[in-house]
């Protein structure tokens, strides 16, 4: 089966270009199942090559297609490399993606069906660019999968390309990609420097050879690191996702919760070596991992939108995987992407749904008392709700409290503030809950008429998600509960290279362990309570807020801060350019040129009179001219 | 003779042409001038055939074959340019050439 791994990222290739040569031509319901078929034959495939890659003393293993690019004697390979990390993507990207191509079949019923297949063959080119950023052998095919999966995104957010805060949506997050991609680049280029390849094998053979100690390998380290803030949206770099929120509400779910923003999780993981070796970067990524998570859910507090509270709590998310990255904890890190993809994309389609049934609303002040009229999205939103609070039992509260655990034995505050960080997850989680689903309705009358649950297509990729959300994390037990975890066993392969250079911490006494998950529940439930106590009944008083949560309604002013920092001096710079050096400068050579010609064409032209005479003159000067020159050159 | 006479003889000759051609305003001198010039240089040729054939080459009498095939071209010349003369003298009664300059504008 491993030989016919190419299949996977071919399908929804196949499936985009169908979709997108055909778009003009294909019915609605046949762009649906050539897009949302293509993912799901892709994912079929990715179970039956996990299956023979969950056995027991799978080596990793590579397929080579051709040979991309041989220059002297750096060779890269369109290889795909398929071992546990891969295999394990491969099944939440095409898992994930089928669910949510089938929910897009009824979210998008209402666009035109030339846009309708434009969608999905949007939605199946990221697919395959994002099975190819995980498959590929080498850094340079996880570039250009990297490049694929901004590309698709950029493509997506500005879905509704006539609506220019979208368009501007949608280069936000191109440019900021593009900040981070140029570290990505930058670090693959010192990686051919060093070690002449760019294969993971051998880079990977060859920073254990090297060790501890070199100069280069941090340098690797931090500009990968680059490259992962900017697709994972980590500060400085995360004020893109928030407002990629423009697109359709299944590519929140799909690319910008459970996937693409994955990735630079996806690489660190993969990278797992170069950061062991260098213990200042992982400090990095676990300080910057920690910042943009509190930032994060700080920010989501206070969010009136129902998709930017769960875009914030996406940053967050992340910045809790970079956190346990950062402290050397790749398998929870990994862990935690695939318990996030389940319960985020949940949350998501959930407020799609939601947002399906208020005619577009997206402001939860808008909102209230869904309960009863939508049963289904508000079972599955509640236990997306409690997942992501980290609730005894569901899946984020096995992942979480790893990442607690782990952060525990290496930092007792970094281990404080990522409590924190957890409570307020808890508590913005629920406020979103409480305000959207209980109290009174507070739409308009005609948004009541129209409340209805959704159709089967959105519901049951819900329900699925919701079942997913609850038993993902039992694949991932801890110690203490008597079993070891699977996920654990399975990963090992993958992170065996760095074992040998992770310095050895002391180990949680089971007590401990207890103690901490008993902490972190009791607290969690208690931020529980007291949202429910502040938001059962809500009432949208309109008063605007004041004081700090005003702040933090207002994203701690960054968006205005890199604006007036960044976006404003570039302006004028580019302004002194366009009137100095454009306007004045080029322009002005480039007119002179075009009068000076034309001046002096107006003088040669006086030359032609029409006096035959003269002309045999001129002749005869030239012949004259002509003789003495060659008279004087001898 | 040295060969310098026929050379200077030549030279006077040509500049006698082309100056001919240059002030000359009645087409029939310009013509006259022209023929000047072709036989100046006809004479150069000449002279220089003799030179190398009293030098001892055996092909020097190629350069006054060339002089008759000038003649030809000149005879036909002539014929088209007097021809052409006579037609502007018919419909311009007068053959100076600063008339000629119609095609102009």
């Amino acid at each position: 089966m491993i030989h016919l791994v190419w299949l996977v990222p071919f399908l929804p290739l196949l499936g985009f270009l169908v979709n997108g040569l055909g778009r003009r031509y294909l019915s609605k319901s046949l762009a649906g199942i050539v897009g949302s078929g293509a993912v799901l034959a892709a994912f079929v495939i990715s179970l039956l090559i996990f299956l023979e890659v969950k056995a027991p003393g799978f080596q990793a293993q590579t397929v080579t297609l051709f040979d991309f690019i041989s220059a002297g004697s750096l060779h890269i390979p369109f290889a795909f490399q398929v071992d546990q990390l891969s295999a394990l993507f491969l099944l939440i990207i095409t898992g994930v993606g089928s669910l949510i191509h089938i929910y897009s079949t009824s979210y998008m019923h209402d666009e035109t069906s030339e846009g309708f297949a434009r969608y999905f063959a949007y939605l199946n080119l990221f697919v395959f660019s994002m099975l190819i950023l995980v498959l590929g052998a080498n850094y340079v095919m996880m570039f250009i999968g990297w490049e694929g999966v901004g590309l698709c995104s950029y493509l997506l957010i500005g879905f509704w390309f006539k609506n220019t805060a979208y368009n501007n949506a949608a280069k936000k997050a191109f440019v900021m990609n593009r900040i981070g991609d140029l570290g990505f680049l930058l670090g693959m280029f010192a990686m051919i420097v060093k070690f002449g390849s760019v294969t993971f094998p051998e880079v990977f053979e060859k920073a254990a050879a090297i060790g501890e100690g070199d100069k280069i390998i941090p340098v690797i380290a931090i500009l990968l690191f680059v490259g992962a803030a900017g697709k994972s949206a980590q500060l400085p770099l995360y004020t893109w996702l928030p407002d990629a929120m423009a697109g359709p509400t299944p590519v929140s779910a799909l690319i910008h919760a459970a996937t693409m923003v994955t990735a630079g999780i996806y690489m660190i993981a993969r990278s797992n070596i170069l950061y062991t070796l260098a213990p200042c970067i992982q400090t990095v990524v676990a300080v910057i991992g920690l910042a943009t998570a509190v930032l994060a859910a700080s920010i989501a507090l206070k969010q009136d939108d129902i998709k930017k509270v769960l875009a914030y709590s996406t940053v967050s998310q992340l910045g809790y995987m970079f956190l346990a990255l950062g402290v050397g904890a790749y398998t929870t890190a990994v862990f935690h992407v695939m318990t996030h993809a389940f319960f985020k994309a949940l949350l998501f389609l959930g407020s799609g749904s939601v947002i399906h049934a208020m005619g577009g609303e997206q402001n939860i002040n808008k909102m209230g008392g869904l309960k009863k009229y939508m049963p289904v999205t508000h079972i599955t939103f509640l236990i997306g709700c409690l997942a992501i609070a980290g609730i005894p039992g569901l899946s984020g509260f096995f992942s979480k409290d790893e990442i607690l655990a782990e952060t525990f034995i290496n930092n007792k505050i970094m281990y404080g503030i990522a409590l924190i960080t957890a409570l307020m997850t808890a508590f913005y989680m629920f406020r979103l809950y409480y305000i959207t689903f209980c109290g009174k309705f507070r739409g308009t009358h005609e948004q009541e008429h129209h409340l209805h649950e959704s159709p089967a297509a959105i519901t049951i990729p819900l329900i699925i998600l919701a079942i997913l959300a609850v038993v993902g994390g039992y694949i991932g037990l801890p110690e203490v509960f008597g079993t070891h975890s699977l996920l654990k066993e399975y990963l090992a392969p993958v992170f065996a290279g760095s074992a040998p250079f992770v310095h050895e911490h002391e180990h949680l006494s089971h007590n401990t362990e207890w103690l901490l998950m008993a902490l972190s529940s009791v607290l969690v439930i208690i931020t529980i309570f007291l949202a429910r106590a502040w938001y059962r009944n809500y009432e949208d008083n309109g008063v605007p807020r004041t004081g700090i949560a005003k702040v933090l309604e207002n994203k701690w002013y960054v968006d205005e801060l890199y604006d007036a920092i960044i976006v404003k001096p570039l302006m004028m710079l580019s302004r002194f350019f366009e009137e100095a050096i454009e306007k004045s400068g080029i322009d002005r050579l480039v007119n002179g040129v075009g009068r000076g010609v034309h001046w002096g064409s107006q003088q040669a032209r006086l030359l032609q009179n029409g006096q035959v005479g003269f002309y045999i003159f001129a002749m005869v000067i030239g012949m004259v001219v002509l003789f003495v020159i060659g008279f004087l050159l001898k | 003779m040295p060969v310098q006479y026929y050379i200077f003889l030549s030279i006077v000759l040509f500049c006698i042409g082309v100056m001919g051609v240059l002030m000359r305003r009645n087409a029939i001198i310009i013509f006259m001038c022209v023929e000047l010039m072709l036989n100046a240089v006809n004479l150069l040729l000449v002279a220089f055939s003799k030179m190398w054939a009293d030098a001892g080459r055996v092909d020097a009498s190629g350069a006054q074959i060339f002089v008759f095939f000038i003649m030809v071209v000149a005879a036909a010349e002539v014929a088209v340019g007097l021809a052409i003369i006579v037609m502007v003298y018919r419909n311009s009664q007068s053959v100076d050439i600063n008339i000629m300059n119609r095609l102009k504008n």
